[in-house]
């Protein structure tokens, strides 16, 4: 169905090409994945599928790439409209219409199908995606997963033999993450429809693939293959895969019902261990364990190098944080502020208090209700629920940029929306949803200076900052030339020039391969053995389980659920990570500790 | 009461949708139910032209008098149907945009009145404002002065009528989806049509982008006003809007946006030939209609110009393969609607020249407006949309 011949794409003004020697077939009717790091062409492999690459990109495309017998070189993408179906990564730039019905109908108008059978088609894709009850919305109104849906509905309509997504999941919480996926695995079951899907959260998708595609590195060959034998040498993969691959278990297990059945000698061997605690002070209190397991991304933090040298070496950080290793930066990072994390002994006071906190929008909609929550130094809160819950809304009022309709908010003492903001970024800093807001300048240098002068640092300490975080990166660079890891990293550093006590992270691993997680995971951990408060909102489990002492569960508006990570996450099966569900009943959260409580026998 | 059912059946916020759905069902209220207008949905939705013919049938009887009684009776009109037809559709809140715009255009007509006179000769005069002397050259303006109780009112009659005209434009962008008009333009047109579609949807966009990133300056803690504030927004917003474009145009590119039919030469020279005469036909057209010895013979070119476009238009369309999703009908409902605008037009118009003084009440010298009862009693004619359009559903009315 879709077929690539010696296929290399590079783009102009490049040096090396994006995509090198892609030769495979793709055949009918099956669910074939997408994997690869950051960076590696699988945007640019799919834009190849849909004629997009090289028609509208630009850049040269050398072989032969056909879909359905239709040479992409000859066909232009409109002319491929009828068979190849594209979704991108943000449905919201996917919309020319406003309205769903017509959105779903406007492919269809384009390629002349009569009225009577695209009514047809409305009312039957409604159907099979369940958006009947949204037919007459604004599709500006809708939620990030039924705009999701919609997006798939839109491209349906016109009856494509292929469809192609781009991380289709990466921006929905759990349940609506299934929801999507759910909807394809109907299309390929009943329709026969080729899905070609990239996707960095393989711990939701890999098993529903029939064959995985993978792109090991850039300008490496893609390999094809069956997911569990391209799970077996792929450099990233899910929690479940790594746990096989801890345990040798083989066939390796790819999804949770798999591993529990090939688990259960794992499951004896670890009874009569306990986890390592991951709570916060954990590093005072008792030993952190080192994981040793340097070659697993999940477990590799990155160490920050005390003066720049050593650049780039991912390291393995203690769970928890290194008394030791990781002070030297953060020590310097925390300076004026005189509490190191003596938790064990007295708990030191609250870095926010968030009580009884009412927040609406608008006239009427009530988007926080009754909220309380304080945060300690040296904490690692994860805010968790559904898209819409109001996650996003409380990190806003501890930043102060929403205010309380009734109740307190007060972060070092002081009340956020009252305070002025260059006072406020020395006591909380937030790295929002899309880390590019955050950033101006042309070039990484003037980001700095700016930051400096904005947080009244000395000159100098964002550099600083930026060359312990984010090693090699040029002063010159813009910006927008940085890879989605790097430049989080760099609106991170600017955040902590203003050596904020509390630090406040929306939807940090959005768009953020397995290896960019992993150094973010070591980063924030050396943050908080260094006593700074972090809140995190997220979607992602497994980010949560690594990192969080604390697990916080929003819905409609309200805490209900509210504790330390794995009482909270073990207990549910929406936000239990894989290691969770496979080795419940046992408090396991991560491969990493289960590597651990292992290395310490023979 | 003998027509007690059908009384309580008008009201245009009636128990509901779900009795006209239903009433067709039981014979006693066949007849009823089917009267009432019923709840606004895809395939009954009205004619998005319909309503800008009412607005503009309503704007031409405004603009036919300067009565302020007449004026408010319209605007009264207009705003009566918009609080019983609008949804909640971001375009349905111009209306409260546009009455604003017309209080300062009064407003503002008055003020210029007050500053710089008026030639009419007033013999109330309410007060004296300092006079600027100006140089020679300046002769015939004048600054500042007598101010006389009739050129106040002229003023403000003058101004009312400017008003209302803009109110009523208000009213049909309250009412008529802006997207569905567009989508009635001709086939030939169509790509124009997506081009204003796209750009009107990003709008929003832009201001939800301005939002974010004042907000993100927060974060940075840098003041979210001032000059410099709104320079170093600006360019990201910018690029914002330009990215998404290009996203847009890509995914309309991969959904066949612009796909053609081959047409033979021939049709293609024809239409061309066509559009260009056609438009070179209106403009000569138009300049015999304005110029002072050509009115013979501008509306026959004009006619035939306009002819021969339409006939381009037409012709162009037949490049295109596309087809329309469900568009609107012109029903019995959008005749009606229409047409109540057009007789409201058309009654104003013939009681201007029979009844001159009661639609152009003097100023000088200053008389009381008084309602003419014929014409006033034409302006209701324009509430009948209130009653026969469908009702907007519950969740898209507020």
């Amino acid at each position: 169905m879709i077929r690539f011949e010696q296929v290399s794409v590079t783009y102009d003004g490049a040096a090396h090409p994006s995509l090198r020697d892609a030769d495979f077939t793709l055949p009918e009717g099956e669910l074939t994945l997408l994997v690869g790091p950051s960076g590696v062409g699988k945007s640019t492999l799919l834009g190849a599928v849909s004629g997009l690459v090289p028609h509208f990109t630009g850049g040269t495309l050398r072989g032969r790439v056909t879909v359905a017998g239709r040479d992409t070189r000859t066909h232009r993408p409109r002319e491929l409209a009828d068979v190849v179906g594209t979704v991108g990564q943000d449905p919201p730039a996917h919309f020319v219409t406003d309205v769903v019905e017509d959105e779903l109908a406007y492919g269809m108008e384009s390629l002349g199908l009569p009225p009577a059978v695209m009514r047809r088609r409305v009312e039957e894709t409604l159907d099979l995606l369940g958006l009947n009850e949204l037919r007459d919305r604004p599709i500006a109104t809708l939620s990030g997963g039924q705009q999701q849906r919609v997006a798939i509905g839109s491209v349906l309509t016109p009856h494509p033999k292929v469809l192609v997504l781009d991380e289709p999941t990466s921006a929905l919480d759990p349940a609506a993450a299934e929801e999507v996926l759910a909807v394809l695995q109907r299309l390929v079951h009943d329709l026969g429809t080729t899905v070609l899907m990239a996707e960095h959260r393989l711990e939701r998708v890999v098993q529903y693939a029939d064959r995985v595609l993978l792109l090991p590195a850039p300008g490496a060959a893609p390999v094809l293959g069956t997911p569990a034998e391209v799970m077996a040498v792929s450099p990233v993969h899910p929690p479940v895969v790594a746990l096989g691959r801890l345990a040798g278990w083989s066939p390796l297990p790819l999804s949770v019902r798999d591993a529990r059945r090939t688990a259960a000698p794992l499951r004896t061997r670890l009874t009569g261990r306990t986890p390592a605690p991951l709570t916060a002070g954990g590093a005072d209190s008792a030993p952190a364990p080192a994981p040793g397991t340097a070659a697993q991304p999940e477990a590799a933090g990155v160490r920050l190098p005390v003066q720049g040298g050593g650049a780039g070496r991912a390291v393995a950080a203690p769970a928890g944080g290194g008394p030791r290793s990781g002070r030297g930066l953060f020590a310097r990072l925390r300076g004026r502020r005189p509490v190191p994390v003596t938790r064990a002994a007295a708990p030191a006071a609250p870095v926010a208090v968030v009580r009884d906190l009412y927040v609406r929008r608008g006239p009427r909609a009530e988007v926080l209700r009754d909220v309380s929550l304080s945060v300690a130094p040296g904490e690692v809160v994860a805010l968790m629920g559904r898209n819409g819950a109001g996650k996003s809304t409380l990190l806003a009022s501890l930043i102060g940029t929403l205010a309380p309709t009734a109740g307190e908010v007060s972060v070092g003492g002081r009340a956020p929306h009252r305070t002025p903001p260059r006072e406020m970024v020395r006591r909380v800093g937030l790295v929002p949803q899309e880390p590019r807001d955050l950033l101006y300048a042309d070039t990484v240098s003037a980001e700095c200076a700016a930051a400096d002068a904005d947080a009244g640092a000395t000159p100098g300490t964002c550099r600083d900052l930026v060359s312990a975080l984010l090693p090699g990166v040029p002063d010159d660079t813009h910006p927008r030339d940085l890879s989605e890891g790097q430049r989080l990293t760099l609106a991170l550093a600017l955040v902590l020039t203003g050596r904020p006590a509390l630090l406040l992270l929306d939807e940090p691993t959005r768009g953020l391969d397995y290896a960019a997680k992993a150094r973010l995971v070591g980063l924030l951990r050396g943050l908080a053995a260094d006593g700074h408060a972090i809140v995190l909102a997220t979607h992602d489990v497994e980010l949560a389980a690594e990192l969080a002492h604390r697990v916080v569960i929003l819905a409609g508006g309200e805490v209900v659920a509210d504790g330390p990570t794995a009482e909270v996450v073990v207990s549910s099966p929406a936000f239990a990570p894989q290691v969770a569900k496979i080795l419940a009943p046992g408090h396991w959260l991560t491969v990493s500790q289960v590597a651990a409580a292992l290395g310490g026998t023979p | 009461m003998t027509h007690g059912a059908a009384g309580t059946h008008a009201p245009p916020a009636g128990p509901g949708p779900a009795g006209a759905g239903r009433g067709t069902r039981g014979a006693t209220y066949k007849r009823s139910g089917a009267w009432r207008a019923p709840e606004a949905r895809r395939g009954n939705a009205l004619h998005a032209g319909a309503w800008w013919l009412w607005a503009l049938g309503l704007a031409t009887a405004a603009s036919r008098t300067t009565n302020p009684l007449l004026l408010g009776l319209i605007v009264g009109v207009a705003g009566y149907v918009v609080a019983a037809r609008r949804t909640s559709a971001p375009w349905a809140r111009s209306y409260g945009a546009f009455v604003r715009l017309g209080l300062f255009v009064v407003g503002l007509r008055l003020l210029f009145s007050l500053l710089l006179g008026s030639p009419l000769p007033g013999t109330h005069v309410l007060f004296t404002l300092p006079e600027l002397p100006l140089p020679g050259w300046a002769q015939g303006i004048r600054l500042g002065g007598r101010v006389t109780a009739e050129q106040l009112v002229f003023a403000f009659y003058d101004g009312a009528k400017l008003a209302a005209l803009l109110i009523c434009v208000g009213a049909a962008n309250a009412l008529a989806n802006p997207a569905r008009l567009l989508k009635s333009l001709p086939a030939a047109l169509y790509e124009a049509g997506v081009a204003v579609v796209v750009a009107m949807t990003f709008a929003p966009n832009m201001v939800a982008d301005v939002a974010r990133l004042r907000t993100a300056r927060r974060l940075r803690g840098r003041p979210t006003g001032g000059v410099k504030a709104v320079l170093q927004i600006g360019l990201p917003v910018l690029e914002g809007a330009l990215e998404r474009s290009v996203a847009v145009a890509a995914s309309m590119d991969a959904r066949g946006y612009g796909r053609t039919a081959q047409v033979p030469p021939a049709v293609r020279h024809t239409t061309n030939a066509l559009t260009l005469g056609g438009l070179l036909g209106m403009c000569a057209g138009t300049y015999g209609l304005l110029a002072a010895e050509g009115a013979a013979y501008g509306l026959p070119v004009l006619g035939i110009g306009l002819v021969l476009a339409l006939a381009g238009l037409r012709l162009g369309g037949r490049r295109s393969v596309r087809t329309r999703y469900r568009p609107d009908r012109w029903g019995v409902r959008a005749w009606l609607v229409s047409g109540s605008g057009a007789a409201v037009a058309a009654l104003l118009v013939r009681a201007a020249s029979v009844d001159p003084e009661g639609l152009r009440p003097g100023v000088v010298p200053l008389v009381a407006p008084t309602l003419p009862l014929w014409p006033a009693a034409a302006i209701l004619i324009g509430l009948l949309p209130a009653f026969v359009a469908p009702v907007p559903s519950e969740e898209s009315a507020q």
